[in-house]
């Protein structure tokens, strides 16, 4: 770029062949990567029998904006965005504020059995949810919230993993800016608030991005837990749609599309904090 | 730091005089109150199940009629069950694939967008985003994508001179699920990985580059001697994340395949979930859940063992 641009003539000038490399590798994965994506984009515009005409038409002549207005009359989609909506931003947020807020007294505040709790959350990290997603069913069964929200709420807003991710990145901030606060005269709910959670954004924008990515995407705990149609999910949904309606590609993809984008918008608006919040909490080990 | 610095000149607010004793017993209430709100959630919620798993892996019950003793009845049925071989060894053979190839995919492409080029974020957005995309959105297109008859995979194929009895069945075809399957896996989640060892990539000192720079390193030659051995503890980490991911599969077979045609992709925790939700049989189920937990258990002991010898080395 500078070499074409800059008017002296350099008495080497090599072309980079390095960088043309890099930029042809780069730009075919990144197409291979989208390949799917852009196929079910161009799928969700055409009749179901054109789908899969071949040669593929990547742009439709004659896009069919249709199937955007039929998927939310023929299936509740509506509703199903509205459930997933509303469990997914009451997960997120109690997702934050517990974890944070425990977080911050396992790294910053000494007590008694402080190592011995936090043993407990270390020890559940590794175990796989579907080792105890039986018993944590009958429990919910127990009490009464089968078929409901809360028990997808409770079952998802109080992980190990949150905890462990705030008290890595809050071990990281000096113990010395709490101490002043203190002497200050401010209470340990206002360092909380004042200092720890201002200076935590990497790690608070990392926690959500995964936790709201993994409750919009969830699958097998709606399917376990919500059997009747207005509490369901988009992810049930949509694939109540598929085995109801097999024949409707074009509607099919376009719910699916449908069902990208508020996690596509949470990952832009979040993603410029995700690397460096990923380095700083040390999940990277 | 200004309001260290300022702090010993001011004087002290007064305190009312509380004795040393209550003071402790009040800072541990406070404790105490930030970690209530999690831990309470997180310990009927989880730790609870954990301990009812563990005892119901030696009980029969079929969820409504009392539970009964069962000793180890459950675990000899894992040595008769040819469904649980089955998705014992499925679990190995995903496993033993994804883990590799999700591995030397992810690392190609994060040391690809670890150049300094133009449009960089764009691409690693791109990269990132199947892992992020709904899963049952993906899944959906993945089939029709591999669709034996009609899916543009097999039409490429079938363009490219291949004959049509030799096309494969993909999800439909015993040989070829597992195949489709791990394709599918490796494609959603590489991204994440990739984010791992970008991460990784930049905690390489430049200096490294730079010496290797002076005693004329090629290209290749930085990447195997200075690169690698540096991403050591990066890559040990995200093989660990991987082998423990790929023990728990489910939904994407549930989507792709449903463990089928026949057993041929049925894995650990479609066992369990079908033991459970399907047949009722939650001691059996739970049983199997405990050999699920005893493998990333094994995982976890040698990652522990391993980070271990690694700090004491460094230290």
């Amino acid at each position: 770029m500078s070499a074409a641009t800059t008017p002296l003539r350099r008495p080497r000038r090599r072309v980079n062949w390095g960088l043309i490399l890099t930029y042809a590798v780069a730009i075919l994965v990144t197409l291979t990567m989208l390949t799917p994506i852009v196929w079910m984009l161009s799928a969700s515009l055409k009749l179901d029998r054109d789908v899969f005409a071949f040669p593929i038409e990547w742009i439709p002549a004659e896009p069919r904006w249709r199937n955007y207005i039929d998927i939310w009359t023929k299936i509740p989609l509506a509703l199903f965005v509205w459930n997933t909506t509303k469990l997914t931003v009451i997960v997120t947020l109690l997702q934050l504020f517990t974890s944070s807020f425990a977080a911050y007294a396992f790294a910053k505040l000494r007590f008694p059995y402080r190592n011995a709790l936090f043993l407990a959350y270390i020890a559940t990290i590794a175990m796989p949810w579907q080792v105890y997603m039986v018993p944590q069913f009958l429990l919910m069964r127990e009490f009464g919230l089968n078929n409901t929200h809360l028990a997808l709420i409770c079952l998802q807003a109080f992980t190990a993993f949150g905890v462990f991710l705030m008290r890595q990145f809050y071990m990281s901030i000096p113990d010395e800016l709490c101490e002043a606060a203190r002497i200050d005269g401010m209470s340990e709910y206002g360092i909380w608030w004042r200092i720890m959670l201002p200076l935590s954004m990497p790690a608070l924008s990392t926690l959500t991005i995964f936790t709201f990515v993994n409750t919009w995407n969830d699958f097998l705990g709606p399917l376990i837990y919500l059997t009747k149609t207005e509490l369901k999910t988009i992810q049930i949904g949509i694939r109540m749609f598929v085995t109801q309606y097999t024949q409707e590609y074009g509607l099919i993809m376009a719910a699916s599309v449908v069902s990208l984008i508020p996690v596509l918008i949470v990952f832009l608006a979040l993603q410029r904090f995700f690397v460096e919040g990923i380095a700083s909490t040390g999940i990277k080990g | 730091m200004s309001v260290i610095a300022d702090t010993p000149t001011r004087p002290l607010p007064a305190r009312a005089p509380i004795s040393r004793r209550w003071r402790k017993v009040l800072n541990a209430l406070t404790a105490y109150s930030f970690i209530a709100p999690n831990f309470i959630g997180f310990a009927v919620f989880t730790l609870g199940p954990i301990v009812f798993a563990f005892a119901l892996a030696f009980m029969h019950w079929d969820g409504s009629n009392p539970i009964r003793f069962a000793g180890l009845d459950n675990f000899w049925k894992l040595f008769s069950d040819r469904v649980f071989h089955a998705a014992f060894w499925n679990t190995i053979i995903y496993t033993g694939f994804v883990v590799p190839l999700t591995l030397i995919c992810s690392l190609a492409l994060a040391v690809l967008l670890n150049q300094k080029i133009f449009g960089r974020n764009f691409f690693r957005t791109v990269a990132f985003f199947p892992y992020v995309a709904s899963l049952v959105a993906v899944a959906v297109v993945w089939n029709m994508m591999f669709h034996p008859e009609f899916g543009p995979v097999n039409m490429v194929l079938y363009t490219l001179g291949v004959d049509p009895s030799d096309l494969p069945g993909w999800a439909a075809d015993r040989h070829w699920a597992m195949a489709t399957v791990i394709m599918f896996s490796v494609w959603k989640n590489m991204g994440y990985f990739m984010v791992i060892y970008l991460a990784g990539l930049q905690g390489i000192s430049s200096e490294l580059y730079e010496a290797a720079d002076i005693d004329g390193a090629s290209g290749g030659q930085k990447f195997r001697f200075v690169t690698l051995p540096q991403l050591a503890p990066t890559t040990f980490f995200v093989s660990v994340m991987l082998i423990i991911q790929s023990f728990k599969v489910f939904d994407q077979i549930f989507m792709i395949t449903q463990g089928g045609p026949g057993t041929s992709t049925l894995v650990l925790v479609y066992h369990i979930y079908n033991e459970a939700f399907i047949s009722w049989d939650l001691g059996y189920s739970s049983m199997v859940a405990l050999v699920l937990f005893l493998l990333v258990l094994v995982i976890t002991i040698v990652q522990f063992r391993w980070t271990q010898d690694r700090d004491e080395d460094t230290a």
